[in-house]
């Protein structure tokens, strides 16, 4: 508690205290009415102070002045019990929001904290403590064994392994050695590292990442703006009803020729003020978005906006890029066909032909060779642009690619319909074997789209790839709708009309791995990357942002996603409902100040509670 | 020209009084409050003496909630 949350504390028992003396000890009278006034006085002469200023700043509709007007009021009309209980609930209520929102926050904070202290340079041989805003780029530092990695760099001596899990939210430990990238918010697991930073604290990936996190809720949601505009025409709506209420029924009892009762009508008017304040509404919203966010950065999962948990949990189709997202994006030998010579032999001539060629297919076919590669026994490597590749092995002729160059060379092949990339091995002008080279799915893409699917969600897969491997993945991971053979342009358009056919309600997702596809993460209503770690790019494009690459964090953002809009409806609607329920039964005189209070403090201690189960379940969790 | 200014206040239908506040302040283009995150972010307006307007603004912000206040 802070100083003035302890000082209104103080207040809040003193009053109380004297309160129930008063009650005990005191006759009803005029000297018990005066100890209310005291009390009264105690307890709200902030109140009235604040109601002063802003009555000279005109702000009329403001919460204090109403709940001034309400227990003065009150108090004239010889309800002083009520007059000081009102007052005092108030308080509470407000020590209550004050203290809960400041706590949440803290916790909140807590949670997203891999902000790293201090980071060690060598300075006349000794290491020496710094804050990370000062090291400049190309500095060397070191981390030691248990600690984190603050700024983004290079490793320039040592080895060791990192544990990710402040960025990833899972456990998972990475090795790294000398010239391997390090991302900052890791945590050394063991050795000492030194590591040449190649880029300032501020645009390291931990800055980055908290920067986003903490400024995601300035994104605000259409339930957030509803609220603001709700609360808005709420209380001079109320106050006008109330003003309404005090003078039309006495006028028109009068008019014909009763009584005009004027303070029972007062009286509801009053109430009425009591339940002006939108607070619990106004505070309980931001608070469960809020908590949301913090949550999923906790584990991992990066959400750039209030309205990015709207659009998620309403989500009807979700699209996926294939590669780096279904499948690993690592290539690898499936099998090996129509083959003349042995299987290892098809693998030893494709490996040497493609020794010195840098592209993924000619990396996954040296690594299906396995052994080590005697460059000198390559010759003559000649590439053939959009065909393949020929050199001489040792005293052979090896040709390796696709089809068009085994039709140059005249050799007929019968391709079949495989679902790979197919590299034919030509050796010394005969037919050597068809070597098929697929992705590799990752594990849990079957389960992300089981349960995506169990969600009611049609899931989609768009891929650059020809039909027959992207059909083949759909069908092992179960997604039902395939777009196959697209350049990254229609990429744009699939998802186009897939969103033109949604119904109003309805929102599309797409997830990619943040590499050259950020035309189409932007277009789609929620735009999720995956695989983010070290990759800025991702971070820029997307809406959410996915720490690892583990494809079930969508089904994990969704979770999120939807108990968090269960939470702030269950408080609109809550809220909403029962001030106007007390606003009904109050003009009919069943409801008096003591319910208005309750439904204006009560509400809003309830709605704040319920936010916050938000944070305890994580808390649980981690 | 953006800027994030840390704030305090501390009840949030205050908050987003400010944010009207700060909105109305000649200068300013755009403004959010962010009351989770104690943050005002403010959009100037082209050619706007951010220190002259931030001082308008909290001087408005003032006049809505006398006991805010904005660290610029």
């Amino acid at each position: 508690m802070n100083r003035k949350q302890k000082k209104n504390l103080k207040r809040i028992i003193i009053s109380l205290v004297l309160l129930v003396l008063c009650e005990i000890a005191l006759d009803e009278g005029i000297i018990k009415n005066i100890a209310y006034t005291v009390i009264y006085f105690i307890i709200g002469y902030d109140i009235l102070k604040k109601v002063t200023k802003s009555i000279k700043n005109k702000q009329i509709f403001d919460e204090n002045f109403l709940m001034a007007v309400a227990t003065i009021g009150a108090m004239l009309l010889n309800e002083f019990r009520e007059g000081v209980a009102v007052m005092l609930l108030y308080q509470i209520g407000e020590l209550f929001q004050s203290y809960a929102v400041g706590k949440s926050r803290k916790n909140i904070y807590e949670l997203m904290d891999i902000r790293p202290d201090y980071a060690n340079i060598e300075q006349d041989g000794k290491l020496v403590k710094v804050s990370p805003d000062e090291v400049k780029k190309g500095s060397i530092i070191v981390v030691k064994s248990g600690e984190k990695i603050p700024i983004d760099g290079v490793i320039v001596e040592g080895e060791s392994s990192l544990n990710t899990s402040a960025l990833t939210g899972e456990s998972m430990l990475r090795d790294v050695t000398v010239n391997d990238m390090v991302t900052s918010g890791c945590i050394n697991m063991s050795g000492v590292l030194k590591i040449r930073t190649d880029r300032e604290f501020g645009e390291s990936t931990v800055s980055k990442i908290l920067e986003l996190v903490e400024n995601a809720s300035s994104k605000k949601s259409e339930s957030e703006k509803f609220i603001t505009k709700f609360a808005r025409y709420y209380t001079p709506a109320v106050c006008i009803t109330a003003l309404v209420l005090a003078i039309i029924p006495p006028v028109l009892l009068m008019v014909i020729g009763k009584a005009p009762l004027w303070g029972i009508w007062i009286y509801r008017a009053l109430t009425f003020l009591v339940i002006s304040c939108p607070c619990a509404l106004v505070i309980s919203i931001p608070l469960g978005f809020f908590a949301c966010i913090g949550g999923a950065s906790r584990d991992g999962i990066l959400i750039k906006g209030s309205n990015y948990i709207e659009t998620l949990s309403r989500v009807k189709n979700i699209a996926f890029d294939k590669t780096g997202t279904i499948t690993k994006g690592e290539f690898k030998v499936s099998s090996i066909n129509n083959n003349t010579i042995e299987e290892d032999k098809v693998i030893f001539y494709a490996a040497y032909a493609e020794c010195f060629s840098s592209h993924p297919i000619a990396k996954s076919l040296r690594d299906a060779y396995g052994k080590e590669i005697n460059e000198n026994r390559v010759s003559e490597v000649k590439e053939l642009g959009g065909k393949g590749i020929t050199a001489k092995v040792d005293e052979d002729i090896v040709a390796v690619g696709n089809i068009r160059l085994c039709e140059e060379m005249g050799i007929s092949v019968d391709n079949g319909i495989i679902s790979g990339t197919s590299v034919h091995v030509i050796v010394n002008g005969k037919y050597a074997g068809l070597i098929v080279i697929t992705d590799v799915i990752k594990e849990q893409a079957g389960d992300t789209i089981n349960k995506l699917k169990n969600y009611g969600i049609n899931t989609y897969m768009i891929s650059g790839d020809v039909k027959a491997v992207a059909d083949d993945i759909a069908e092992k991971v179960g997604i039902d709708n395939v777009y196959c053979e697209l350049m990254p342009e229609d990429k744009v358009k699939i998802v186009e009309s897939i969103i033109e056919k949604q119904e109003n309600n309805e929102t599309t997702a797409f997830v990619g791995d943040g590499i050259n596809d950020a035309p189409v993460l932007s277009m789609a209503d929620v735009g999720i990357a995956m695989g983010a770690l070290g990759s800025d790019a991702a971070i820029e494009a997307a809406d959410i942002v996915l720490m690892d690459d583990n494809p079930f964090g969508v089904v994990k953002a969704i979770n999120k996603a939807k108990r968090c809009m269960k939470i702030v409806y269950e408080n609109i609607y809550f809220s909403i409902g029962v001030k106007l329920l007390c606003l009904i039964l109050s003009t009919v005189g069943l409801a008096n100040m003591w319910a208005a209070i309750f439904a204006d403090v009560g509400v809003m201690i309830l709605a704040v509670l319920n936010s916050i189960r938000l944070l305890i379940h994580i808390n649980k969790k981690g | 020209m953006k800027k994030t200014y840390e704030i305090e206040v501390d009840c949030a239908n205050c908050a987003n009084k400010m944010e009207e506040a700060a909105k109305a302040t000649a200068g300013v283009a755009n403004c959010v409050v962010n009351f989770m995150a104690l943050k005002m972010t403010v959009e100037f307006a082209e050619g706007a003496d951010e220190t002259k307007v931030m001082k308008e603004v909290l001087k408005n912000c003032r006049k809505v909630e006398d006991d805010c206040e904005i660290f610029f």
